[in-house]
């Protein structure tokens, strides 16, 4: 067998709190400010949101190195943050590393989003060859394959309609049948799966597979382990930018999943150093049962209280607090304090959001923390993204809202919902 | 990590910075199916929007031209080498319209195609290449509108001359394509770290528009200060284009010479810009 993809050494650094407020100005007063020997004047003072950063740098990938034959299918699985997605990136080659190489054999696709570069006012048949040449098909190549691809979307009839008009549904479906007929050697596929109905994911994954077994190189992205699991002959594992395990893909799913439940579900800091202002700072962010013990893998049955404990500096404070889950890319859902609670002391307090069981699918969650007001002005204490994150399984072992059915339910919500069925009119 | 295995050949290495004068040309070409579909995307997303559609690209140039006929001849009265108003802004406004299209929609480049950018790679010359392309399209009709009044104005009233060095067209196109991209990427690179400067190019390319002899022809300027207008390098051809087509204006082919250095040499520091920042611009935007 020979080798298709080597990685070697790879990092990659990313700047942290300096991004995107960057302006001519501001360079040019820091520039001046160097020149005189001063401190920058418009490093932030005491406003540390992420408790993980050293010098504003963060390494999203340390030293990963890896090999991949032709032919093999790896899942990359790791926690939010953990650096996959920095991973798939580098290998598309839309950023760059900051140290190590990659080498590469053939022509390498990447579909880290569906329809990327659809334009709304074209047609279903217009956006697939310009999607096709974005993704590097050569005009006669599409042509080619047009009939193919317009047949496994399932679109036939819609065509020559502008995608703009085209339901959620349909436009995932023709994105993605563009990408499955791409020929590369190397695919990197993203967890873009999680759109679409079941049966066109089952589809999806059928023709990644059978890509594979075309002898095609696959690295495959995802939160949802059986798919992991039933596509991948070889997973490794990340964890905070460095790759700690690489194995059979049940080995390292498994590993990956009792890995989390060690994990204690719990994120505290300093007195003084947590997410905040100097009205009011956060300590801790616990996720627990409705006992207060903290873990951080439940199953869909189990109810999650999300436990914020924070100091008041300031009497009289006003605010509340806001919670968002994101799983799968999305923010699935928000919650906040249903009004602006004056704390009226000084002191710790905690507050405890009660997810009920059976409202967050079978997904990896993490949650966004805010304390804000919106008297007047509106104002954030606290803005902390990717606060902690937890997992959510279904053992199947309860009732639960998947019934009797076995299957990939999708969506980033899953509550369990009444239905009624009565017969109107019986045919005799 | 190991070596090697040996008869590995492979085909791609990412490497944390590219070479300077890695230009993967080869990739650009095969990218001419890309290129051309974002030409055609480019050209029909707009008219699919817009009632008049395409004739939009004739009625600016006619618009802008009656303004410039009516504040710069009319109230301002500035001299016009002798040429009746309206072919002379005509021509100013057509050729001018190229040069800052180009340049204003290839500065965008990266701020605007960040999302695409963002998810999959494919050589990012391609869009500023395509932009160039597009424009001609416009130009092309726009310069057919100009051609249809230079003939009215050469064989029914008799006031222009061209003459044999309308051949020197694609000469003069070329050099504004490669003033309007290499002053765009450069710009478009810039504005990844600094913002600002989006909002001032437009802004600048139209007072740059004041510094070439667009609305006033070169001959109206003092002696003494025309080597400053003469340094820029859109000076040769907007007027060498007059010259060509209207038979007004100077023909110097020293300072065109000039020009041509000066968009070779901003077009080469726009393209090892442009380069080093491709790889890198998505953490920073």
């Amino acid at each position: 067998m020979t080798l298709s993809i080597s990685v070697e050494n790879l990092s990659k650094q990313y700047r942290l709190g300096v991004i995107g407020n960057r302006t001519l100005y501001e360079d040019i007063n820091r520039w001046w400010a160097r020149v005189r020997g001063l401190p920058d004047p418009l490093e932030k003072i005491g406003e540390v949101d992420y408790g993980n950063r050293a010098d504003g740098m963060i390494w999203a990938l340390r030293d990963v190195s890896f090999q991949l034959k032709q032919g093999e299918v790896l899942g990359v699985i790791g926690r939010n943050g953990a650096g996959k997605s920095t991973l798939l990136k580098i290998l598309s080659k839309v950023t760059g590393p900051t140290a190590g190489r990659i080498k590469l054999k053939g022509r390498i696709a990447s579909l880290l989003e569906v329809g990327t570069g659809f334009h709304p006012e074209l047609t279903g048949r217009e956006n697939i060859y310009l999607n096709g040449a974005i993704l590097g098909m050569s005009r006669d190549e599409i042509s080619r394959k047009f009939d193919e691809i317009i047949s496994f979307s399932e679109v036939e009839k819609f065509v020559d309609t502008p995608v703009k008009r085209y339901s959620s549904g349909m436009y995932v479906r023709l994105a993605f049948a563009v990408a499955a007929h791409l020929d590369p050697e190397i695919m990197v596929v993203d967890e873009v799966l999680a759109v679409g109905d079941a049966a066109f994911q089952r589809k999806c994954l059928g023709k990644l597979s059978e890509n594979a077994g075309e002898g095609r190189t696959v690295l495959f992205v995802s939160h949802n382990m059986a798919a992991i699991n039933r596509l991948c002959s070889r997973a490794i594992l990340l964890e905070r930018g460095r790759l700690i395990d690489d194995g059979s893909a049940p080995e390292i799913t498994a590993r990956y999943l009792a890995g989390a439940a060690e994990e204690n579900g719990i994120r505290k800091w300093e007195m003084e150093e947590g997410p905040g202002t100097g009205e009011l700072r956060l300590i801790e962010i616990r996720i627990s049962d409705e006992h207060g013990v903290p873990r951080s893998v439940f199953e869909v049955s189990d109810q999650i209280h999300v436990n914020l404990t924070y100091r008041v500096h300031e009497p009289g404070l006003r605010f509340r607090c806001g919670v968002n889950f994101i799983t799968q890319g999305v923010l699935a859902f928000s919650s906040i304090e249903s009004t602006e609670v004056p704390r009226r002391e000084a002191g710790i307090y905690t507050s405890v959001l009660q997810v009920p069981a059976h409202l967050l699918t079978e997904s990896e969650y993490s949650i966004n923390v805010s304390m804000f007001t919106s008297a007047g002005a509106k104002k954030h204490f606290v803005n902390l993204r990717d606060g902690i994150s937890f997992q959510v399984y279904d053992s199947m072992t309860k009732p639960s809202a998947r019934g009797d059915y076995s299957q990939n339910l999708a969506g980033v919500v899953r509550p369990m919902l009444k239905w009624d069925t009565a017969a109107e009119k019986i045919d005799i | 990590m190991s070596e090697l295995p040996q008869g590995e050949n492979w085909t791609d290495i990412i490497l944390p910075q590219k070479k300077w004068l890695d230009w993967r040309v080869k990739e650009l070409i095969r990218a001419r199916d890309l290129i051309m579909l974002f030409v055609w995307r480019d050209f029909v997303s707009v008219y699919k929007q817009t009632i008049l559609g395409p004739l939009w690209y004739l009625i600016q140039p006619i618009l802008t031209t009656l303004t410039f006929t009516i504040i710069f001849g009319r109230i301002a009265a500035l001299p016009t080498d002798q040429l009746p108003d309206f072919i002379f802004y005509l021509a100013g406004s057509v050729i001018w319209a190229y040069f800052a299209e180009c340049l204003n929609k290839t500065s965008m480049t990266f701020i605007s195609n960040s999302s695409l950018f963002g998810k999959v790679y494919f050589p990012r010359l391609a869009v500023p290449v395509s932009v160039l392309i597009s424009n001609l399209i416009a130009f092309a009709i726009q310069f057919g509108l100009f051609l249809i009044f230079v003939l009215y104005y050469w064989l029914v009233v008799g006031v222009v001359s061209p003459n044999w060095s309308v051949v020197l067209l694609p000469f003069y196109v070329l050099m504004m394509a490669g003033l309007g991209l290499g002053f765009g990427i450069i710009v478009s690179a810039l504005t990844t770290r600094y913002r600002d400067l989006q909002f001032l190019v437009r802004f600048g390319v139209q007072l740059v528009m004041y510094a070439t002899p667009v609305i006033y022809p070169l001959s109206s300027i003092p002696e003494k200060y025309q080597f400053l207008i003469r340094a820029n390098p859109m000076t040769a051809i907007v007027e060498g284009f007059r010259y060509s087509f209207l038979g007004s204006g100077t023909f110097d082919p020293g300072n065109l010479l000039y020009s041509f250095l000066f968009m070779l040499i901003t077009l080469l520091v726009g393209i090892l810009l442009f380069n080093r920042i491709e790889s890198t611009f998505m953490d920073t935007v």
